[in-house]
């Protein structure tokens, strides 16, 4: 673990930023192909729904990993169970509210 | 044994922004509001969800958005993201001509977001008579993306209090912890848009 962070820095530090150029082409190649897969193909609805919000989970983390650290400092535990519990609530929101209240699909 | 261990982590393998305690705790603590931020958004996103359909005899959500605009906030943001990563890359190499710089590229685009965004308010409220009491589905969704324009905003006067701070300052344990920070809520928002991008326009055009 320290180690992996040992190289993460060293390769913060020297030259080129792949990590957030590689951030950035992947970013934009699935809004991409989001986009296309929503209004370019004529899948059925819920088979598109569920490809498009599983890409935007993958941007989602994307950006955590690649932008924001979320593995970083003295006791990264902490942090990443913090967020955790916050995607737990806000997809128990979500798909609760959904469920109970829009259930007629 | 084990704070040895800790202490001895700290100095030789972590950023500037951790090297202090309560830098160090401010963080983690910073990622909890940001957890909670999620929630606040989840909130709005279950709202909006469940009120799309109802949209009163008004525009619906295929009437209203164009993908031209869209895409251009959608990318805009992207970018900007992108750029507030290289401020925290320079950051990290204790540059701060450099993270000031980037700092400032990313409040431009911050800016060039906002102004796309409330062009899009203006053009459905103006032209397509879609203001937030028109219909169930229009007060979701102006209250949804409303919130998310407001933190943009609020995002773009935090940075440039970073920047006055950074420019007297320079890049102490302290300056670094605030300019990390101010770029992790920079990066939130974009999650958030991402999920709007998709919960909201691509969902529009889909159903």
């Amino acid at each position: 673990m320290s180690e992996n962070q040992n190289q993460v820095m060293k390769q913060e530090h020297a030259g080129f930023p792949w990590k957030q150029v590689i951030g950035l082409v992947l970013s934009l190649a699935l809004t991409f192909l989001a986009l296309w897969i929503a209004v370019g193909l004529s899948l059925p609805v819920h088979v598109t729904l569920t490809i498009i919000v599983g890409l935007a989970i993958f941007q989602a983390f994307i950006q955590l990993f690649m932008f924001m650290h979320v593995t970083e400092g003295t006791e990264p535990v902490h942090q990443v169970i913090g967020i955790l519990f916050g995607i737990y609530v806000a997809f128990a929101v979500v798909a609760g509210t959904i469920w109970i209240l829009a259930y007629t699909i | 044994m084990m704070d040895s261990l800790l202490s001895q982590k700290n100095k030789s393998t972590l950023p500037l922004e951790y090297s202090t305690e309560e830098g160090d705790l401010r963080i983690v603590g910073f990622w909890i509001f940001l957890a909670a931020e999620l929630v606040l958004f989840g909130t709005l996103f279950g709202t909006y969800l469940v009120l799309q359909s109802h949209t009163a005899g008004g525009p619906n959500a295929h009437d209203l958005f164009e993908i031209g605009p869209v895409m251009a906030e959608t990318i805009v943001l992207l970018v900007s993201s992108f750029t507030c990563g290289l401020s925290t890359m320079e950051l990290r190499r204790h540059n701060n001509k450099g993270l000031i710089g980037w700092l400032i590229i990313t409040i431009l685009l911050g800016l060039v977001f906002v102004g796309l965004e409330a062009n899009e308010f203006y053009t459905y409220a103006a032209h397509e008579g879609a203001t937030l009491s028109t219909s169930a589905f229009l007060s979701g969704f102006f209250i949804l993306l409303g919130t998310h324009g407001c933190h943009v905003s609020l995002g773009i006067v935090w940075i440039i209090g970073i920047l006055l701070q950074l420019r007297k300052r320079g890049i102490t344990p302290v300056t670094a912890r605030k300019a990390f920070m101010v770029g992790l809520y920079w990066h939130f928002l974009d999650v958030v848009w991402i999920f709007i991008f998709t919960a909201v326009y691509l969902t529009g055009w889909v159903i």
